[in-house]
């Protein structure tokens, strides 16, 4: 059971009989008990709600909740399978960013559909969206869902971490006691999570089997019609052009602090000129540094993760500089003007450039396919050119006010 | 993900055919199509796809592969 704090509780304010105010508590006619049913009184209508047996202080329903089922285990919530606007809404705003954190569901033991002690265990993270994106997928099917606690991070940054690990599976099996609710002994477990799980350590600790399920989830219907066996393509992982663009926003997001500072050292250095300091020019050249700041940041952190495979090279340092190099191509035309001279231009390219090719190799860390060691390699190479980069560019940029 | 393609030749994995017992679930875990089973053992067939995410190290119940990404 999903249960929320009263505090977030908002609709029955109305439904305290001790706030009426108003004819009810004159003093010549005590009625402070409206619930007696005197008349002249409106009462709130009363409320039967068929879950009102579930209901315990302090707690609160969850919106996916349709009903309980009472299993030899206590009872389990059955819940939906189709997400309300409520749903959809969050998930944008996680996506952006927005609200990355405590965004969970309670661990433990949820039923969908109609499920009985035949029904398939599919286990899962706590993070709502991989909740929700499990929940949809299984439009028509019964089964039961084990949740297990990984603090709301995904399957497979949770496994990675070893937080979706051998140890919380098996404590999560003896913690709802699994085995008086189904009548087998397997769980199917996403492969994505299978980095952090032992499959035969779970056999040995829990006595349940482990069977690999497809890495996406609306392949779960398939996988169990056909006797839980993937075929190679629900065995891989993909990174299509919608799969890297939800993730921008999140590198956006990421690069965000930096390059606050970035701005403001920029208008610093813009002020630096023949007047040793001028305000005006920090104004002036600080905007025109700053657009080449924002280009870097479009194309390192939005273009070159969106448009990752079609851009040449393998090394996503290399694949910054290129989009980098494209992206400051078009944005020097129209800054022109503003610039001056060609060591300022050369700045602003190489400065647009060198943010770009950082970024973009940070976008490493968000693909489902590069390997630490490669990522080691590429940083040992890039990191002292896009250090030396940004230097000469504030050289540059310096000597071109003079 | 044949369109994806990280850096070669610099993945650790390392996988002892000799201790293999030929049980197959690192074909299953691997996301990147790394293993195939070749005569009931298990044999790398795309080395460089490997993106050392481990799976197969903790499933192998021969202690058959390894991976130690960091290191070197
Ligand atoms: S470490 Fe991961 S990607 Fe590499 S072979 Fe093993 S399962 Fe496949
Ligand atoms: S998991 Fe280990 S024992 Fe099983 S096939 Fe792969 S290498 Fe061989």
């Amino acid at each position: 059971m999903k249960i929320l704090p009263m505090a977030i509780r908002s609709d029955n304010s109305t439904q305290n009989p001790f706030q009426k105010k108003g004819p009810g508590l004159s003093t010549n006619n005590v009625q402070l008990m409206p619930s007696m049913n005197m008349p002249g009184l409106t009462c709130a209508t009363e409320e039967t709600r068929p879950m009102a047996a579930y209901d315990r202080p302090g707690y609160e329903l969850c919106r996916y909740v349709a009903h309980f089922m009472e299993t030899d285990a206590g009872p389990v919530p059955v819940i939906r399978p189709d997400l309300d606007k409520k749903d959809r809404l969050s998930t944008i705003a996680v996506r952006c960013g927005i609200r990355r954190d405590k965004y969970l569901v309670s661990p433990g033991l949820y039923g969908i559909g109609s499920p009985d002690p035949d029904s398939d265990v599919l286990v899962t993270a706590n993070y709502k969206l991989t909740f929700d994106h499990l929940r949809s997928a299984l439009e028509g099917i019964s089964a039961w869902i084990l949740v297990l606690d990984t603090r709301g991070v995904n399957v497979w940054c949770a496994a990675g971490k070893k937080i979706f690990s051998t140890q919380e599976l098996v404590n999560r099996i003896q913690a709802v006691s699994l085995e008086k609710v189904v009548a087998h002994k397997r769980v199917i477990v996403p492969q994505l999570g299978a980095t952090g799980v032992s499959a035969r350590q779970v056999k040995v600790q829990s006595g349940f089997r482990v069977v690999y399920g497809p890495v996406r989830a609306w392949d779960i219907p398939a996988f169990l019609t056909k006797g839980k066996k993937a075929d190679k393509s629900m065995r891989q992982v993909t990174f299509t052009l919608f799969e890297r663009f939800v993730l921008t926003p999140v590198e956006l997001h990421g690069a965000l602090k930096i390059s606050g500072i970035a701005a403001l050292v920029l208008f610093v250095l813009s002020g630096i000129g023949p007047g040793i300091f001028s305000f005006h020019g920090a104004w002036e050249r600080g905007l025109v540094s700053l657009s080449a700041l924002v280009i870097g940041l479009i194309s390192g952190a939005v273009l070159t993760p969106v448009l990752l495979p079609f851009i040449p090279s393998k090394k996503f340092a290399f694949k910054g500089i290129l989009m980098g190099s494209v992206c400051v191509l078009l944005l020097l035309p129209v800054i022109w003007d503003r610039i001056g001279s060609m060591a300022g231009a050369a700045a602003l390219i190489i400065f647009t450039v060198m943010v770009s090719s950082h970024l973009a190799m940070n976008f490493t860390g968000a693909t489902p396919f590069t390997s630490p060691s490669g990522v080691e390699k590429e940083m040992k190479q890039y990191i002292p050119v896009q250090v030396t980069g940004i230097l000469v560019s504030a050289g540059l940029w310096i000597y071109s006010a003079f | 993900m044949q369109d994806f393609r990280y850096l070669e030749d610099v993945a650790t994995l390392v996988l002892d055919e000799q201790k293999c017992i030929g049980c197959g679930l690192c074909t299953e875990v691997c996301p990147h199509a790394v293993f195939e089973m070749q005569e009931n053992n298990a044999r790398i067939v795309d080395f460089n796809a490997c993106m050392e995410c481990g799976a197969c190290v903790s499933n192998c119940p021969a202690d058959a592969i390894s991976v130690s990404p960091g290191v070197g």
